[in-house]
C-alpha cells in the first residue's frame, strides 16, 4: 500500500510579505524587492554573507526556503540525498539576464561581470538552496506560463512514491523586475512526520497557492 | 512494475553535421566542428574558437521547413530540425495515436533574436522590431516544436544549465515507466549567442586553443551549439508494431553537488551520487559499462571533479572513457541529448568515440581517455554524464536491446 | 597613499557584495583569499574586472593575478606602479 504524502508546511513571499503556514510572519512597507530581501535576511537572524552576492531570484528562493525549513529538523530527519528540490517559474532568469545584457552591450563601456553571469540560469536557485542546507537529492527546474499544481503534484509524487526522495521542497519562484512571488511547499510521507497542513493533492496545492 | 523505455528514433544537428548520418561520419573520421565563427558577429571571432552549426538562420529556416511568415529563433529552428529527424526515424505515422509528450530543454531560449533587438533599441528607443523579442521566452522553442509536430498531450520545458536535455530524457523515461505517457520526444536545443559567448568569457573558462578534455594542459571549454532529440516509446508499442529499436534507457540519476554556483566539488560528490543512482535504477553494476561518454568540458575544474568521481566508482579500472566535446564543443542545454545520440551511435556501431585534442595525462588521475577511434568492441551499456552549473548532475545509462 | 587603500577597500566591498563588512574590518596586509572573507574564483574574476574598469589596468596571466590580488596592499601597489595612483 502506497504511503500517502502530506504538505507539512508552506511559505509564500509576495507584496513585501512573508507568510508561513497561513500566518503573516514578516511585512515590510517600504522598498523594492532588493530592499525587502535585505530586511528579510536581517529578520531571519542567520549569518550567511554569500546571500548578498545572489541575484534577486536566488534571494527569493533562498529566503523562502530558509523560513520553510526553520525549526523543522528536515536536514536532521533526512539525509541530504533524500531531499529533492523541484521548482518552476515563467521568466527563467530573465531578471538577471537583463543585467548581463546591459553589461555587454556597449563595445566602449564593456565590462561583463562574472558574478552576474553566474546567475543567468534559473536552476542556480536550487544550487544555492542545496549548498546552504547540504541537500544532494534530485533537482529540476521547469518553465511554464503559470504555476501548474497538477504538474507539480505528478512530478513530486513520482519521486516520493518511488522512494527516489523521502522529502521534497517544491513550488514556484518567480522574479521579473518589480513583479515577484514565491510559494514553496514542504512535502513528506505521512509515516515520517506527526503533523501536516493538508493532504498532498492538486486541489490543496492550488488552494494554498491562491492564498486560501 | 515499471515499463521498459525503448528508443525508436534519434535526430541531431550540430557543428559536425546537419543530421544523424553526417554526424556519425564525422565521429568516425575524427572530424571536429571547432573553428572560427562565421555567422555571429563577435569581437572574439578571430581570438577564440567555437563550434558553430555551419548554416545561417535563413539556411536553417529552409532545413526546418517552417512557414515563410513564421517567426523562429535560431534555437527553435535547430530544435525543429532535430526533432523532425527523430520522428521520421521512429516511423511514427500518427502522432495522436498514442499519448505523446514533448519534453524539451534550453538555456538560451530566443536570446539570439532578442540581442538583435536590444542592440538597436538601446541606441534609439524608436528602433528595433518588436517581433524580434516575442520569441525570447525559454518555453518558446518548445512550443514551436510542439506546434510543428502537433504534440498536445504533455509539453514542458526544462532549464537546468548543462544537464537540461539529459533531464528531459530522465523525465520522459519516467513518464513512460509510470504509464503516464506511451511516447515521449525528449531532448534539447541551444544556439550560440553573444550573451553566452561574453558571459563564459567573463568567467575566463574559454580555451583559446580549443578544449582539450582530460588533458593536463587543458585550459577551458569551447562553446558550441546544436540540438538533438530521442523518441522514447513504451514496451507495448514495440510489441504491437515490432518496430526497430535503437536501444533502451536502462537507468538514470540526478543529484545536486551542493558545492558552488558554478564550480564542481573537488571529490566529485554530485557526480558520484548521480552515477550511483543511475546504476541502482538500471540494476547494472559499474562493471557492466563498456563506454563512458563523459561530461568532460575541458575546464580545469570539471575534468578533475568528474575524473575523481570516476575513480571513486572504479578504483584503478575505469573502462573506456572519452569526452566528445572536442568534436562538438559544449552545447550547453543541448549537450545531454547530443551526447545521448553519440551513446546510441556507439551502441549501433559497436565502437568507442575518441577524445580528441588529448596529449598529456592529468597528474591527479590514474586513467587516460580513449584517444583513438576503437572499432569492433562490444558496447552493450553506455554511461553518459551531464553536469550543469548550480550543481545539477545527471547520469544516464543506455543499453543495447 | 592611505587614500588609495581606503578607496580600494570600499570598491572591493561594493564589487563583491560584501555588505556585512566595512572598510575598517579589512586588513590591507592580510591575504584576500583565505577563509576570513570567503572569497572564491568568481570574486577573483570580479577583482580583475574592477582593476580594468576603475583603473584601466589589465592582468595578463593567472600567475600575475595571484600576485596582484594577494592583498589590498598588493592591489594598491599594482595600481601605483602602473598608474601613478
Amino acid at each position: 500500500m502506497k504511503e500517502s504524502c502530506i504538505i507539512t508546511s508552506y511559505c509564500s513571499v509576495s507584496d513585501n510579505k512573508l507568510i508561513l503556514d497561513g500566518k503573516l510572519l514578516f511585512e515590510s512597507t517600504t522598498g523594492d524587492f532588493s530592499e525587502f530581501a535585505s530586511r528579510l535576511y536581517k529578520h531571519s537572524g542567520i549569518s550567511y554573507p554569500k546571500f548578498h552576492k545572489m541575484d534577486n531570484l536566488c534571494k527569493l528562493g533562498f529566503m523562502t526556503t530558509e523560513f520553510l525549513l526553520k525549526n523543522k529538523d528536515v536536514t536532521v530527519r533526512y539525509a541530504g540525498e533524500e531531499i529533492g528540490t523541484i521548482l518552476m517559474n515563467s521568466s527563467s532568469s530573465l531578471d538577471t539576464d537583463r543585467n548581463h545584457q546591459k553589461s555587454i552591450n556597449s563595445r566602449d563601456d564593456y565590462f561583463p561581470s562574472p558574478s552576474v553571469f553566474v546567475y543567468t540560469l534559473p536552476n542556480v536557485v536550487i544550487g544555492e538552496i542545496c549548498i546552504r542546507h547540504k541537500i544532494y537529492g534530485e533537482g529540476n527546474f521547469f518553465i511554464a506560463e503559470k504555476f501548474n499544481p497538477r504538474f507539480m503534484f505528478d512530478y513530486v509524487s513520482q519521486l516520493l512514491d518511488n522512494d527516489l526522495v523521502k522529502c521534497c521542497i517544491a513550488g514556484w519562484v518567480e522574479v521579473n523586475g518589480s513583479n515577484y512571488g514565491s510559494v514553496l511547499y514542504l512535502i513528506e510521507k505521512t509515516g515520517k512526520t506527526e503533523s501536516g497542513i493538508a493532504n498532498f493533492e492538486p486541489a490543496e496545492i492550488e488552494k494554498i497557492y491562491n492564498g486560501k | 512494475m515499471a515499463e521498459k523505455v525503448y528508443i525508436t528514433g534519434a535526430g541531431i544537428i550540430s557543428s559536425i553535421g546537419f543530421n544523424y548520418m553526417e554526424v556519425l561520419s564525422s565521429l568516425e573520421s575524427s572530424l571536429s566542428g571547432i573553428g572560427r565563427l562565421k555567422y555571429i558577429d563577435s569581437v572574439y571571432r578571430d581570438e577564440i574558437p567555437f563550434a558553430e552549426v555551419r548554416a545561417s538562420n535563413n539556411e536553417l529556416r529552409e532545413m526546418a521547413r517552417v512557414p515563410r511568415n513564421g517567426i523562429f529563433s535560431r534555437t527553435s529552428l535547430l530544435g525543429i530540425i532535430a526533432a523532425r529527424e527523430a520522428l521520421i526515424n521512429s516511423a511514427i505515422k500518427n502522432i495522436s495515436e498514442h499519448r505523446t509528450g514533448l519534453i524539451s530543454a534550453t538555456t538560451v531560449g530566443g536570446m539570439d533574436r532578442t540581442e538583435m533587438f536590444f542592440k538597436k533599441f538601446i541606441k534609439d528607443k524608436s528602433h528595433g522590431r518588436l517581433r524580434d523579442i516575442i520569441t525570447h521566452d525559454n518555453g518558446d522553442s518548445t512550443e514551436k516544436i510542439a506546434a510543428a509536430f502537433d504534440v498536445k498531450d504533455y509539453v514542458t520545458t526544462i532549464s537546468t544549465a548543462c544537464s537540461s536535455s539529459a533531464n528531459s530524457i530522465l523525465l520522459g523515461s519516467r513518464l513512460i515507466e509510470n504509464g503516464i505517457l506511451d511516447r515521449a520526444i525528449v531532448g534539447g536545443t541551444d544556439a550560440l549567442t553573444l550573451f553566452t559567448i561574453n558571459g563564459f568569457n567573463s568567467l575566463n573558462i574559454l580555451d583559446k586553443g580549443g578544449c582539450k578534455p582530460f588533458d593536463d594542459d587543458r585550459n577551458g571549454l569551447t562553446l558550441g551549439e546544436g540540438a538533438a532529440f530521442l523518441v522514447l516509446e513504451s514496451e507495448n508499442i514495440i510489441k504491437n508494431t515490432g518496430k526497430k529499436v535503437l536501444g533502451t534507457v536502462a537507468g538514470y540519476g540526478n543529484a545536486c553537488d551542493a558545492f558552488h554556483q558554478t564550480a564542481s566539488s573537488p571529490d566529485g560528490e554530485g557526480a558520484y551520487i548521480s552515477m550511483n543512482k543511475a546504476f541502482v535504477k538500471s540494476g547494472l553494476t559499474p562493471d557492466n559499462i563498456n563506454y563512458i561518454n563523459a561530461h568532460g568540458t575541458g575546464t580545469k575544474n570539471n575534468d578533475l571533479s568528474e575524473g575523481k568521481a570516476l575513480e571513486r566508482l572504479y578504483g584503478g579500472s575505469v573502462p573506456a572513457v572519452s569526452s566528445t566535446k572536442a568534436f562538438t564543443g559544449h552545447t550547453l542545454g543541448a549537450a545531454g541529448a547530443i551526447e545521448a545520440v553519440f551513446s546510441i551511435m556507439a551502441i549501433e556501431k559497436q565502437c568507442i568515440w575518441p577524445n580528441l585534442n588529448f596529449k598529456k595525462k592529468m597528474n591527479e588521475l590514474g586513467f587516460v581517455p580513449a584517444t583513438e577511434l576503437i572499432r569492433n568492441v562490444p558496447v552493450r551499456n553506455v554511461l553518459s554524464n551531464s553536469f550543469g552549473f548550480g550543481g545539477n548532475n545527471t547520469s544516464l545509462i543506455f543499453s543495447k536491446s | 597613499m592611505e587614500q588609495l587603500v581606503q578607496k580600494l577597500k570600499e570598491e572591493i566591498i561594493t564589487a563583491l557584495n560584501l555588505s556585512e563588512m566595512n572598510p575598517e574590518s579589512i586588513d590591507e596586509n592580510a591575504p584576500l583569499f583565505v577563509d576570513g572573507l570567503g572569497l572564491d574564483s568568481i570574486d577573483a574574476l570580479e577583482l580583475t574586472v574592477l582593476l580594468e574598469k576603475k583603473y584601466g589596468l589589465k592582468i595578463k596571466t593567472s600567475e600575475e593575478g595571484k600576485k596582484v590580488l594577494f592583498s589590498v596592499n598588493s592591489m594598491a601597489d599594482f595600481i601605483r606602479e602602473n598608474n601613478r595612483g
